[in-house]
């Protein structure tokens, strides 16, 4: 349940950001998260939700926009695109990939008053 | 909990200390309901703030605010002091992960047991509960500092930045981190190691690298532990091998037994080399700089 830092994680950096800005209350964050990063979206809601409450943010809403996976194909040398870690090249059925995109976690922005 | 650095008031310990640091990071609870008049960006989510919505003129509409950051950046920013820390002082840092029972502690007494002679060797044991592991690594004659996490799943790098300050290792020393048994949380937290070190053990299926592929696509190396018990078990090791390529065609891959020491001196040699590697870094640094690598201007020497 690494998921419980990570939403105390961006709490603290959403806390920061309406200091700076002088927000009295967030309304709503906005997230990008790869679909390699580790993290369950559903399970980051539930603690988002939970470590929010008598904050800033509380009763936020949680969006989420996931990013797709890449990796290097060293059968190809090419780019493909991959659904998790382990996966086949979708090209030539090989399995020597390094994973190259989709593993970010970030704060994008937030809409607040 | 903490929500700023995360720390777990009240359940995180260091060496059964309870772990506080003033908490004095305003939470900045500012509840000033009742101003909210549909912004509509269609999240078909209805806030009732209470008292009827007003639509007076004077009241702030609710504006976008880019912010662009990473999540981890404040665990990444420490995870970077730690390792400023360890190239400073020519330490050679590793994260040992593991799911629970894969030996991890057993492997460390026993390299401890034959490493000691050469490297001042420091523990760093992360449970849940109990300084049992710790206990262990003392009485090896090592320097140990047990980190439980209470409810935490994984250790991180303020948590061992704490932890550092209480161990307080020799220079040219090699640092060992057993994180908290689980092959899921601790592969998202830099501690500022220089390799994470993954210990599978032939008891485990060959299929755990497909299963929880972050840990292993996370680790430098793998350490596949209790070879010894490989003619009684149907295990097969060139295939757990194979899976860990799969999800890390870049790893390298050490056979062991820590009981019997059977493919220990690879795994000793591997240290060494490490530890070596730390430590004349180090020494060309304190040449180099005129700080005599006590500083970051040696790190920035050292990237240079």
């Amino acid at each position: 349940m690494h998921e419980m830092s990570i939403a105390e994680s961006v709490l603290g950096i959403v806390e920061e950001s309406a200091r700076r800005e002088g927000l009295a209350r967030v309304r709503e964050v906005r997230l990008e998260i790869g679909r390699l990063a580790a993290v369950e979206t559903e399970a980051l809601r539930f603690c988002f939700d939970a470590v929010v409450r008598g904050s800033v943010a509380e009763g936020a809403v949680l969006a989420i926009d996931e990013t797709p996976g890449a990796a290097w194909c060293f059968g190809c040398s090419a780019t493909v695109p991959i659904a998790m870690r382990g996966d086949f090249c979708p090209r030539c059925g090989g399995g020597q990939l390094q994973v190259t995109d989709g593993t970010g976690m970030r704060v994008k922005d937030l809409l607040g008053i | 909990m903490c929500t700023t650095c995360g720390c777990g008031t009240g359940e995180l310990t260091i060496d059964g200390k309870a772990h506080e640091h003033g908490h004095e990071h305003g939470h900045g609870h500012g509840h000033s309901h009742g101003h909210s008049h549909g912004h509509g960006h269609g999240h078909g989510h209805d806030h009732d703030h209470g008292p009827a919505h007003s639509h007076a003129a004077g009241i702030p509409e609710a504006r976008a605010v880019a912010i662009e950051r990473d999540i981890l950046a404040k665990n990444d920013q420490e995870a970077n002091a730690n390792r400023r820390d360890f190239s400073q002082r020519g330490i050679f840092a590793l994260n040992l992960v593991s799911s629970p029972g894969s030996g991890k502690t057993t492997l460390l007494v026993e390299t401890i047991r034959r490493l000691g002679a050469d490297f001042p060797i420091a523990v760093i044991e992360g449970d849940q509960q109990t300084s049992r592991d710790a206990e262990r690594i003392r009485a090896t004659g090592a320097k140990a500092v047990q980190v439980n996490t209470g409810k935490g799943c994984h250790l991180d790098a303020h948590m061992v930045r704490h932890a550092l300050e209480k161990l307080a290792p020799a220079s040219d020393a090699v640092l060992m981190i057993e994180n908290v048994g689980n092959l899921v949380c601790p592969a998202a937290f830099d501690l500022g190691e220089a390799h994470k070190v993954v210990v599978l053990s032939v008891t485990e299926g060959e299929d755990k690298p497909l299963k929880y592929p972050d840990m292993f696509a996370a680790a430098d190396l793998m350490v596949l532990n209790k070879c010894d018990l490989l003619p009684h078990l149907a295990f097969d090791a060139d295939l757990a091998e194979a899976n860990a390529r799969r999800v890390n065609p870049s790893i390298s891959i050490l056979r062991v037994s820590a009981t019997t020491g059977a493919g220990f001196e690879a795994w000793l040699q591997w240290i060494r080399g490490g530890a070596r590697e730390a430590r004349r870094r180090r020494a060309s640094r304190a040449k180099v700089t005129p700080c005599g690598g006590a500083c970051a201007c040696a790190e920035d020497a050292a990237r240079a």
